[in-house]
This record gives C-alpha cells, sequence and structure tokens, in this order.
C-alpha cells in the first residue's frame, strides 16, 4: 500500500468523512484518491486558514476532517490554528507535504520550511514526521485516534523521503 | 436589491439581529463572527445553536459551511461584519463553487472597523459586498434596504435552496451584550444544541 493510500485507509479506519485541502503537486496522489472516494466530503479552499474554518465547523457538527496543505501553507493557518481550533479544542488532522528540506530548489521554501516544527510546538499542535511508507498507516491511524479522542489538532509532516519531494517548477 | 442602500439610512444592527433570531423556528445553527456580530446574538437571546467565535476573524463564513456539510437536514447561518468578510474574500467563491442549499450568510456592513476603534472599510469607499457575493458566483445575494426586507430575505433563505447572502447597512451601536469568554464552554454547547456530543 503506497503512502496515500494507506492515509485514506486511516480515515475510513476512523470514519472521518471531510477533506478540505489547498492544491499542492506532492499531496496529487492524496487528493486524487480522496476525490475518488465516495464515502468523503472532498473540497478545495482558496486559502488554508479557510480550510482550517471549514473542517472546525464541520467537527463542531460531528463531523472531523483533515486538512491537506504544504508546509507553506502553515504559515497562512496560524492565527486560525491558535485562535479556533487551539483554544476550542477542535480534532483536526493536519497534513503537510513538507517543502524546504533535503533537495529544496526554491530558496522561498527554505525559511518556512525551518518554521514548520517550531510553530506546531510553539502552538501546542503535536506532529509526527513520516518519512516511511511501511509507518505511515501506524502513525496515520494513532495520530487520527488521538485527535478524535483527546479533541485536539494534530500534524502529519510527510517528507520528501516519503513522497519524493518536488523535482522542479 | 441589487444596489447598496444609503449609509444615512442604517438600520439598527441589534434590532435586525432581533428579527432574525425571532424567525429560527427550527433550531438552526448561527456563527457569528468575531465582536459586535457576536455581542448582538448573545443580546438577541442566547441559544444552544448559537456558535461564538472569539477570535479567527473572517471565519464565520467558512465555520458555517463546514457545519453546512456536516448536517444537511439544518439549516445554517453564518453573520459577519464587513471587515471580517473583507479578510476572508476567497470564502464566497469557495461557497459558490460547494452551493450548499443549507447555508445563508448575513453581512453587516457599518462601513468601518468598529472594535478596533472605526477605521474605515473599504466598503466605506464603495466596495460592494452583494456586488462581490455576486461576481463571486452566489447568485441569491441582495441588500436588505428596511427592516421587512430584511425579514422577507431571511424567511426565504431559511425555507428555499442556498446558498443565499444577506447584506445590511448597519449602525455602529455598541455591542449590547457579551458572550462567555471560555471556548471549550462555547464549542460544547454548540456541539450539543446540534446533537453532535
Amino acid at each position: 500500500m503506497d503512502w496515500a493510500e494507506a492515509i485514506l485507509a486511516s480515515f475510513r479506519e476512523r470514519d472521518l468523512c471531510l477533506v478540505a485541502y489547498v492544491p499542492d503537486e506532492v499531496l496529487g496522489p492524496l487528493i486524487g484518491g480522496a476525490l475518488a472516494d465516495a464515502r468523503l466530503t472532498v473540497l478545495c479552499a482558496t486559502r488554508e486558514e479557510e480550510a482550517i474554518g471549514i473542517a472546525c465547523g464541520a467537527a463542531l457538527g460531528g463531523m472531523p476532517g483533515a486538512v491537506l496543505m504544504q508546509s507553506s501553507g502553515l504559515g497562512n493557518s496560524i492565527n486560525a490554528l491558535a485562535s479556533l481550533a487551539v483554544p476550542y479544542q477542535v480534532p483536526l488532522l493536519l497534513i503537510i507535504a513538507e517543502r524546504g528540506v533535503l533537495g529544496e530548489f526554491n530558496p522561498v521554501q527554505v525559511p518556512i520550511g525551518r518554521a514548520l516544527r517550531p510553530a506546531l510546538d510553539a502552538l501546542g499542535i503535536p506532529h509526527h514526521t513520516l518519512a516511511r511508507a511501511d509507518e505511515v498507516g501506524p502513525v496515520a491511524g494513532r495520530t487520527l485516534r488521538q485527535c478524535l479522542l483527546t479533541q485536539a489538532p494534530a500534524a502529519l509532516i510527510l517528507s520528501p523521503l516519503l513522497t519524493g519531494g518536488k523535482e522542479r517548477a | 436589491m441589487t444596489t447598496a442602500p444609503d449609509r444615512d439610512t442604517a438600520l439598527s444592527r441589534l434590532a435586525l439581529t432581533r428579527r432574525l433570531v425571532a424567525l429560527l423556528r427550527r433550531e438552526e445553527a448561527v456563527v457569528a463572527g468575531i465582536g459586535n456580530t457576536n455581542f448582538d446574538l448573545a443580546a438577541a437571546g442566547d441559544r444552544p445553536q448559537n456558535f461564538y467565535m472569539l477570535g479567527s476573524m473572517g471565519l464565520a463564513a467558512s465555520i458555517a459551511l463546514g457545519v453546512a456539510l456536516a448536517q444537511p437536514a439544518r439549516r445554517v447561518v453564518a453573520l459577519e461584519g464587513d471587515g471580517s468578510l473583507l479578510m476572508n474574500l476567497g470564502c464566497l467563491a469557495t461557497i459558490a463553487t460547494v452551493a450548499p442549499p443549507n447555508l445563508a450568510l448575513i453581512v453587516w456592513d457599518n462601513g468601518a472597523y468598529q472594535i478596533t476603534g472605526g477605521q474605515l472599510a473599504a466598503t466605506a469607499a464603495g466596495t460592494d459586498l452583494v456586488a462581490v457575493a455576486r461576481g463571486a458566483g452566489i447568485a441569491r445575494s441582495a441588500w436588505a434596504h428596511d427592516e421587512a426586507t430584511f425579514d422577507r430575505l431571511v424567511a426565504a433563505a431559511l425555507r428555499e435552496p442556498g446558498p443565499a447572502l444577506i447584506a445590511a447597512r448597519v449602525d455602529a451601536a455598541p455591542g449590547a451584550a457579551r458572550p462567555e469568554r471560555d471556548p471549550v464552554l462555547l464549542k460544547d454547547r454548540f456541539m450539543r444544541g446540534l446533537g453532535a456530543r
């Protein structure tokens, strides 16, 4: 099972039904797989903080969801996380395609890549980095379980070692 | 109406909020944006189906979209100020694309960022949020020029397939009450009010 299928399997296992995403090439297989899964409500947001608002609202209505973004999107998300998802204790799974490391070609991706984990740590959002396909299923499943049961956002960071990263513009 | 009302005929935001709440008969969810928008909602009569934002400026319509997707059998209303909506105009395009039939947006346009001291918003210089919403693809977008029109538009939005957007030029009277500043309590109450826990 490849990484995208393993993540989708964890959604099915935990009955996660909503996926909001901001388009990203690296996340293509996951976005495509989600769109092909009739059980999921999948929508494209114009900006990451909007996606977080949608996913939080769905969770409040009893339909927790995942938000898919690349690492630069976390920069667009900070206040939505800090003043909505975290203090209201809303279950929300962030799936972040990591840029700015391990062979990045674009210099402007590097600073936000460097800020990614410190920003999540400062917000108190637990995160796990996935670099190998065989760890995706167990880590995604357990992270999602904890996120839903403890009512708190959590993040999975997808390393270029897992996804292949983005080779060029 | 598609033409914006004059500011010198601005309506009372609190009075319109009370009229909205009076039209809610089926445990409709109401998501109120930050500041005076949710102060007036609290003043209009607290209800378990009200969600009060304490931060995340601009996200009322997005949160309401999420609630509408999660609970398709329930009508959902977002209340948002003009400055807040200007912070997240992209949500109008998303809502037009997703087209949830059970979602209505109500926009209070007083032309200013009232909560931060009354600095003028772009709406004071001419940005027409009903025109913006129509341009984004929310065809059912209209100005309410008076209280009777507001009632009629809200009643239709709660009955007919949406999404719909209703905007009104309102005053800048200080919000009349405050929701409790306890986010976990506010969330828990709202979720129980929606039968989501």
